[in-house]
Formats: C-alpha cells, sequence, structure tokens
C-alpha cells in the first residue's frame, strides 16, 4: 500500500511485518523514531507475538538479541554511531557465532568530535566484524531490505546490518509501498535455527576455540560471506518477483554502458548522482554511476564488470580511512587490480555536510578532464584548515581544535547547506 | 526444641533444655528426609549438569557450587533449563574445545552481558510460548560486579525473568588473580600486591552487590556458601519456585587465587560464613527475610591465616591495626544482619 | 520539480509543515519529499525543512538550494539569517506576518519579484484563533497553496485530518483555509 511518511516508520512497518519475536532497543539519533515505532506497535498489540524489550545500554541490546536468537526467536534492533561502537564486542560475538539477527543502522558520524548526522563511519566500523552490511539508496528500499535482510539472514545463519542514511533517510517524508502481510509471508519463512538452545536437545553454544580450530572456524565465516556474494542477487530477484520491483542486489549500475566515467558512491547519495548523471549526459559527457548496495560482502566481480571499461572512476565515500584515504576506494581499486584506469577518492558528506548537485557537477567535470587530486576532500574550507594549522605552528597551548574552528565559522545554525 | 512436658505430679526443678547440634548437614543421613529435602547430588538420577572432566583446579570452590546450583535448579525446573555464562574461570574450565562438560543447553555469552543475553533467552522462550523453560545467567565475580554491573543492574530494574548466580572467589582468577569490587580489603591480588604503606587491596573500596540487588527490590536475593552446600541447594530451589528477577551470590574459595590449600575450600569457606564476613541471608523485594545465625563465632584470624593472600598481615610483626579493622568488618555484618543469635 | 524552503524557529512547526505539504501533495498523486534540517534541538533556535514536488521520483537529495517558494514562519530571522539564498525573482515568498513586505523592508528587495507572487499573512494571528496555539505551520500551509496552485486546499485538508484527531484536525482546517482565503484575495489584487 503507498504511504507518506517518514522513513523511520516505513523501517518500523517492514520490520513489523517480519514477525519478529524480541526486538530490544536502546535510543540513539537518529535511528530512534525506528524502535519507537516498533516499541508503540507491540504495545498497541498492533504487533503481537513480539516482546518489546528497554535495555540500558547498546551493549545490553545486541546482548539480549544475541540471547533471544541463541533461544530461537527471531530478533531485531537498532543503533546508530557511538552505540554501534559501544556494542563492538557483541558485534563480533553475534557474527562469529553466526545468529541471524538483523539490524538497522541509522548511519551517523562517529565522535570525536561529536555529530549527529549523516556519514558511513559507523558501518565502516564494524565492516570486518563478519555481519552482511546492504545499504539503502531510498526509503523504498530500506524498507524491501529489511524483508530481504531477514531471509537472507535465516538462511545463511549470518547477521545482517541494514545501513540507512540518518535525516536524509531515516527523517524524510518519502512515498513508499508497504507490502502487505500475505506479501511478507509468502516471502519470509518462520525462522528455522540452525542452532538453538532447547532442553530436549541441549548444546554448548560459544566454547572457546584455540589454535587448532580457530583459523578453520573463521574461514568457514568468511567462505559463508562469499556464498552471500549469489545469494544476494537471487533473493532481489525473488523480491522482484514477489513484489514487482527492484530493490537490493549487488551493485546498481546506472548508465554505465559507454560511460568514461564512473562515480561509485553508496546510499541515499546515489539519487543526487544520477540527477547529475543525466544533466552531464544531455550536455554530452559520456558519465554513469554504480550505487553499492552490498558492501559485504564486497562485490568484487560484479564491480569489475561494471567498472573496467571506463577510463576513470570517481569513488564518492562518506567517511574516511584516517591517515589513508579511503575506504571504499581500496575495495574498488581491489576490483580493479590490473586494470589500469585512472581512480580517484573523493570523501564527501562527513558528519552530514551536503553534497550538492552544484559541486558534484563541478567535481565530475575535473575528473573529466582529470585535473583531480588522488584524494580529494569535498567543499572542504581550505582557509580554515590553513588558519588552524598556522595557529597550531605557532604555539603550544592552542585548545581544543573543533572549537577553534566553530569559532571561526561563527554562527552556523543557519546555513543552508 | 521444646522441653519435654513434665509428667503430672513430678516436682517443679529446672529442666535444662537440652540442645541438638546440627553439623552443616542433616547427620541422620538423606534416606530419612523427604524426598524434596534431600540433596540433589544423593540421586542417582541427577543431571550432572557439569559433568565431570572439566578442566578446574583441584579444590575449586566454583565448580562445586556451580555443579549444586545448577543441577538443584534442573530439578526444580523438571530438566528445562536453559544457562548463560559470563567469561570467566567456569566458562573457560567447563568447555576445553572440542569438549564440554554441560549437559544442559548453554551459551558462552561475552564477558559484561550474561544478565542481558539471559534476558534476550527468557523474552525467547515466552514468545515461543515455552513457559516450562527456565533460565539461569552466571558469572564471577568481576564479570557480575564490575564489567557486567550495568547489564546485571537493566535485567533488575526490567524484572526479567532469571536466575543470576554469581560464584564470586572475589578477584579475576582466570587471567591471575587480578584485584575486582569483590575482593575484601588487605587481599594480595596481582593488582594490589602486598607492598608499601597500604599492602593489599585497600580498605574503604568494593561493592556489596547482594545489597545493591536488594537496592533494586527484585522478588529474591540470597547469600550462599560452599561451606553450608544444602542451604545452598535449598536457597536455589526457593529461588527457581520464583518467577522475576533473582540473585544468588555464593562464595567460592579458589585455592590457586587465595592461597589456601585445595583440600581447605570448604574448611575456608566455612571460617568466612562463621567469622561474620560473609553472612549468609535472604531478601525478598527489598527487604530481609532470613539469616542464618553463626554456630560458633572465630576471629577473623581463623579465617585469614588459612589463606596466603593474607599473610603479610602475619608474621613476626603482625598487623593489628588491619587485622583489628577486618574484625570491625565481621562484627558490623554481625549486628547488621544478627548474626549471633540473642 | 517545485522546492519549497520553509524557514523559522524551533518549537513553530517548521519540519511538520513540511511534512504536511508532503502529504498533500501525495494525496494528489504526486510525488514528495520533505525534509527536516536538524541543529541541535531548542526552541527558538533557527530551523528549516525543504519539500519538494514532482511528478515523477524525486532522486536529489541535498538541501533546497534554489527555492521556487519560500515560506517564513518567523519574520525575526528576516535580518539574522540569510533566508533568500538561491531564491530567483520569479520564486515565492509567503511570510507569517501582519505587516507588509514594505513594512518588514523588503520592498527594495524584492522589487523585481512577481507581486502576485508575494504574500504576508497572519499565520500566528489565525492559528491562535483557531486552535489556540501560536504554531503558524498549518495557516501557511493554506496560503502557500493560494499562492503557488502547487496543492489544492482539499489536499491540504485531506492531510490534517490524517495527521491530527478529530477535534483539533477541524480547527486546523479552519486556519487552513482562511488563510488560504486571505491570501487568494490579496493574490487577485495583486492581479489585477
Amino acid at each position: 500500500m503507498l504511504k507518506q511518511c517518514e522513513g523511520s516508520h516505513a523501517v518500523a512497518e517492514a520490520v513489523a511485518l517480519c514477525r519478529p519475536q524480541v526486538i530490544c532497543a536502546y535510543p540513539i539519533t537518529p535511528q530512534t523514531h525506528i524502535v519507537e515505532g516498533v516499541g508503540e506497535m507491540v504495545k498497541s498489540g498492533a504487533l503481537a507475538g513480539c516482546e518489546f524489550i528497554n535495555v540500558e545500554s547498546e551493549f545490553a541490546a545486541l546482548s539480549v538479541a544475541i540471547g533471544a536468537s541463541a533461544a530461537g526467536a527471531r530478533t531485531y534492533t537498532a543503533t546508530s554511531s557511538q552505540g554501534l561502537l559501544f556494542m563492538a564486542e557483541a558485534v563480533y560475538n553475534a557474527a562469529g557465532l553466526g545468529l541471524p539477527i538483523v539490524m538497522t543502522i541509522g548511519n551517523r558520524a562517529i565522535g570525536a568530535p561529536i555529530n549527529i548526522w549523516n556519514d558511513h563511519s559507523d558501518s565502516m566500523s564494524m565492516r570486518d566484524a563478519g555481519w552482511i552490511q546492504i545499504f539503502a539508496e531510498t526509503n523504498q528500499e530500506a524498507v524491501d531490505l529489511h524483508i530481504q535482510g531477514f531471509r537472507l539472514a535465516e538462511e545463511l545463519s549470518c547477521p545482517v546490518m541494514v545501513c540507512v542514511d540518518g535525516f536524509l533517510l531515516t527523517h524524510a517524508y518519502e512515498r513508499v509501498d508497504v507490502p502487505t502481510q500475505a506479501q511478507v509471508d509468502a516471502f519470509l519463512p518462520p525462522f528455522e535455527p540452525r542452532q538453538v538452545l532447547d532442553p530436549a536437545e541441549p548444546v554448548t553454544i560459544g566454547a572457546m576455540v584455540g589454535p587448532e580450530a580457530f583459523t578453520e572456524v573463521r574461514y568457514l565465516a568468511h567462505h559463508k560471506q562469499l556464498r552471500a556474494l549469489s545469494l544476494i542477487p537471487q533473493l532481489s530477484a525473488a523480491f522482484k518477483t514477489q513484489f514487482g520491483r527492484d530493490s537490493g542486489g549487488l551493485i546498481r549500475p546506472y548508465r554505465t554502458a559507454d560511460a568514461e566515467t564512473i562515480v561509485v558512491a553508496l546510499g541515499s547519495v546515489n539519487g543526487t548522482v544520477q540527477e547529475v548523471v543525466d544533466e552531464m549526459r544531455a550536455e554530452g559527457s559520456k558519465i554513469g554511476s554504480v550505487g553499492i548496495c552490498s558492501f559485504r560482502p564486497f562485490p568484487l566481480t560484479a564491480l569489475r564488470d561494471a567498472l573496467q571499461h571506463a577510463k576513470r572512476v570517481v569513488v564518492l565515500e562518506k567517511c574516511l580511512a584516517v591517515g589513508l584515504g579511503g575506504i571504499v576506494s581500496d575495495g574498488v581499486r581491489k576490483a580493479l587490480s590490473g586494470i589500469q584506469l585512472k581512480g580517484y577518492t573523493v570523501i564527501a558528506g562527513l558528519g552530514g555536510r551536503a553534497i550538492t548537485r552544484a559541486s558534484l557537477k563541478q567535481l565530475f567535470a575535473d575528473a573529466g578532464t582529470d585535473e583531480l587530486e588522488q584524494v580529494t576532500f569535498l567543499d572542504l574550507n581550505a582557509d580554515v584548515v590553513a588558519h588552524e594549522l598556522e595557529r597550531e605552528s605557532r604555539a603550544r597551548r592552542t585548545g581544543p581544535t573543533a572549537e577553534a574552528i566553530l569559532r571561526r565559522l561563527g554562527t552556523v545554525g543557519s546555513r543552508i547547506g | 526444641m521444646n522441653p519435654p512436658k513434665t509428667r503430672p505430679g513430678a516436682s517443679v526443678t529446672p529442666m535444662q533444655a537440652v540442645k541438638f547440634y546440627q553439623t552443616g548437614t542433616f547427620t541422620v543421613g538423606n534416606r530419612l528426609l523427604a524426598e524434596d529435602e534431600r540433596s540433589v547430588q544423593a540421586n542417582m538420577q541427577r543431571t550432572n549438569s557439569l559433568n565431570s572432566g572439566h578442566r578446574a583446579c583441584q579444590g575449586c570452590g566454583e565448580a562445586l557450587g556451580a555443579r549444586y546450583a545448577i543441577d538443584a535448579a534442573m530439578r526444580a525446573a523438571d530438566n528445562k533449563l536453559i544457562a548463560v555464562n559470563a567469561t570467566g574461570c567456569l566458562e573457560v574450565f567447563s568447555t576445553p574445545y572440542p569438549e564440554t562438560s554441560w549437559q544442559i543447553p548453554w551459551i558462552h555469552s561475552l564477558f559484561g552481558n550474561a544478565a542481558a543475553v539471559a534476558s534476550g533467552v527468557a523474552a525467547a522462550m515466552r514468545m515461543k510460548g515455552r513457559h516450562d523453560v527456565r533460565v539461569v545467567a552466571q558469572g564471577g565475580d568481576g564479570g557480575t560486579t564490575d564489567i557486567g554491573f550495568g547489564c546485571l543492574s537493566g535485567m533488575f530494574e526490567r524484572n526479567d525473568d532469571v536466575l543470576y548466580i554469581c560464584y564470586d572467589n572475589e578477584a579475576y582468577m582466570n587471567t591471575g588473580v587480578q584485584r575486582s569490587s569483590a575482593t575484601p580489603p588487605a587481599a594480595r591480588t596481582a593488582t594490589t600486591m602486598a607492598v608499601g604503606r597500604e599492602p593489599g587491596n585497600v580498605f574503604g573500596t568494593g561493592k556489596n552487590v547482594p545489597l545493591i540487588a536488594m537496592a533494586h527490590h527484585i522478588p529474591y536475593v540470597a547469600t550462599a556458601s560452599v561451606a553450608n552446600l544444602r542451604d545452598l541447594e535449598f536457597k536455589v530451589t526457593k529461588a527457581m519456585g520464583i518467577h522475576g528477577a533473582r540473585y544468588i551470590h555464593i562464595h567460592v574459595p579458589c585455592p590457586l587465587g587465595w592461597g589456601s590449600l585445595p583440600e581447605d575450600t570448604i574448611k575456608v569457606a566455612r571460617m568466612a560464613v562463621e567469622s561474620g564476613l560473609f553472612p549468609l541471608i535472604e531478601a525478598e523485594h527489598g527487604e530481609l527475610t532470613g539469616r542464618t545465625t553463626i554456630r560458633r563465632k572465630v576471629p577473623v584470624e581463623d579465617y585469614l591465616s588459612l589463606q596466603k593472600r593474607f599473610a603479610h598481615l602475619f608474621g613476626k610483626t603482625p598487623d593489628t591495626a588491619r587485622l583489628t579493622q577486618i574484625q570491625a568488618i565481621a562484627d558490623r555484618n554481625i549486628r547488621t544482619f544478627g548474626l549471633l543469635p540473642e | 520539480m517545485f522546492q519549497v524552503r520553509i524557514h523559522g524557529r524551533g518549537g513553530q512547526g517548521v519540519v511538520s509543515g513540511a511534512e504536511l505539504l508532503s502529504v498533500a501533495a501525495f494525496l494528489e498523486g504526486r510525488h514528495a519529499q520533505a525534509v527536516p534540517s536538524f541543529g541541535s534541538e531548542r526552541m527558538g533556535a533557527p530551523v528549516m525543512a525543504f519539500c519538494r514536488i514532482d511528478d515523477k521520483e524525486i532522486r536529489l537529495r541535498e538541501p533546497v538550494m534554489e527555492p521556487d517558494a519560500l515560506i517564513i514562519q518567523d519574520p525575526t530571522l528576516l535580518h539574522q539569517v540569510d533566508l533568500f539564498k538561491g531564491l530567483h525573482a520569479s520564486g515565492y515568498i509567503l511570510i507569517n506576518s501582519t505587516r507588509s513586505f514594505e513594512e518588514l523592508g523588503l520592498g527594495e528587495f524584492t522589487r523585481d519579484f512577481q507581486r502576485y507572487r508575494l504574500c504576508s499573512v497572519p499565520g500566528t494571528e489565525i492559528a491562535l484563533k483557531h486552535v489556540g496555539r501560536a504554531v503558524p505551520n498549518v495557516p501557511l500551509l493554506g496560503g502557500f497553496a493560494a499562492i503557488t496552485g502547487q496543492v489544492k486546499l482539499d489536499s491540504v485538508v485531506a492531510a490534517i485530518r490524517e495527521k491530527f484527531p478529530h477535534a483539533i484536525a477541524e480547527k486546523n482546517v479552519a486556519a487552513a483555509a482562511e488563510a488560504f482565503d486571505i491570501v487568494s484575495r490579496s493574490r487577485e489584487a495583486h492581479h489585477a
């Protein structure tokens, strides 16, 4: 059914349709509206057969999820940023144990400096924990990926993170087609665990594994993610058959067939990128884009196929490998191993800085004429940076960097872009 | 015991009440007790939830306490119990991959979240309509009083239907005997060495988690000791008859960490109880409902001198000041909980 | 695509105004996107919200840099914040005020604008009258419908009825309708 609603609300409805049995929640901006939504549904009885537990920390949230999932219940939670870090130990634990928990990440920057706005640093911080990480481009896709996510998690016995841009998607009102219960039931069967705590058939879960077997256990986890590379497209195809629309999959190429410049990005910024691609195509540029939906497992082969014919690839990322440059770029570079083409890393949108059509158009134009640096920070205020560096070189006791910069920038509350 | 009635017409001389002494376990033996009062361990059909073959040290108080506690819980739960275990000695020595000593469904959580994981298991059981399956969480003092404290308090506050059992050997033993907030004053550990002006763990620090549990007003809180295994079984059984958040704190000597002899484990535990340093109490919804009185009070030295971790208090020049402080703690416990009969 | 930027202060319903507008457009079968621009939330701080309306799927995710219409819910922002950034002379401006553009000191600035696309409407007063709360967003939506024609008043009314419980909804409907009337008449006056 078509609705005009907030992204978080749509996600909450999608999760409810998946018949979860245990949901645990700890509030953190910007995912709060999601868990509030589900919480209300449980309390009012709209979502039956589900227990909603208010826990005392994110660490507790994922811990409760681990217990519930190990005991055979379909389990869900959500977090962002600092919260994801606070549950980091449990994140690795859930993946290592192979528990099919689905968790929404309302993507938000990680501090310090503390920042509540959108970027991908939180999901990236846990990229190697063994969870599947899929990124939604729109709120419709956010809805769809949760439904696909539960099936993916349970078929593989692997937890899944559905990454949804904080504020840009979670708090955006857009048109969404929320499926019916019958449609979801036809797609998502009841949870049949591979391992379960059951007095009738006792098992020990969570043994200590030493050097003699650790490698094999870890190899199997890696192998599982590699299997996901085929399962994810299969589920996307099955989803299309059941629900009638394209959603999920590994990557989404846009006008790449004869493109000389291809832009690669994750999440909602792909929408803006496609608008710019259309504008530049109309002006004669041979440009296209690829949205990566499955970041883990990383789609090396699919990316290679999509990118190899281009002259240059611009990876636009909302995250930063401090001291190195790009994170997504590393994966893209690996996908293009052995192929000679120009690769550019653009760090953009950190801490919620707007990525504008105008900036992107200039950026892509510069890339087209190969006038771009290897690593660019989009819309970096060079004056502010220069000033701060100079200040720090003059004295020792320069005070907190962030505060100094904010003072220099002045009132920002009403800035538009 | 009431004195026997006088025969009619007999002279009214003062009768001396006869005292019958109990010696820890019922000396009359299991066979003269009702079925449900007998020790689980006396039953050939006991579940042996923590089976033999685990790798605990000789004389490990925790292995003993866990075996008694979980078997009692299993009996009370009609053998339908799921156990969640924090990282620690118990978890490590009971599951040396590829073996496991657990005969029941068991999951190792993480260090700080046994209470939360157990809450999740309990929720799953409820949602699956398995109201017959009960949940127990286990952790050492480190995993309970320190790193697990947040999750523990959360579980208490929500009144989740979990019995949390803390095996308190008063330090992080599995990692090499480091101090925890359960480490008693003056005790030597690897991070509170017996050197300097204040040798051993400093006075004025530490947490009393049973009292904190009581402050949450949960349905049942109890302390127990491997010195009185029947009392331990009784308390576990009683707790299993209640729904909601329950907490049992068991004192379990660690010969290795305490520097006591493996064969002295139960004796040391008894000295702790009889000196007043480890009170045996019960509470419901925040109010004290029971305590075991001390049969034969012993000075704290009798307890401390059995353990090398307190050796620096003894020797040619005993540290009378600190011994006096420790005695004061014991005496205060006795006063507070009424541990001596009037 | 028609882009709207709403400026106001925290507590004035700027964000829910954008959301209501997007629902109104949706009810007409169009695509709409409403996004808040968050600052640290506190009553009285300048806030912004954006709304885009189009007949096809809206892919753009940037803030509204070049608004087709501006709704200014709090005139005290006028000389504090660069509210008009990106607005062209063909744009619509709706200001919540009892004073005219000239009286607000905007006469010179809007000299090259289309007169009938500019309007002051006493949103706060209308809201107080009908709803009893000084939250001007709903009347301003009624005014927006009148001045731009991007959504019909009926759609705004339907959106209001979806969001609020019956009694409050009807009060808001009345407020929106009154603002719609005022703005329609003023627009006709300018056209004539």
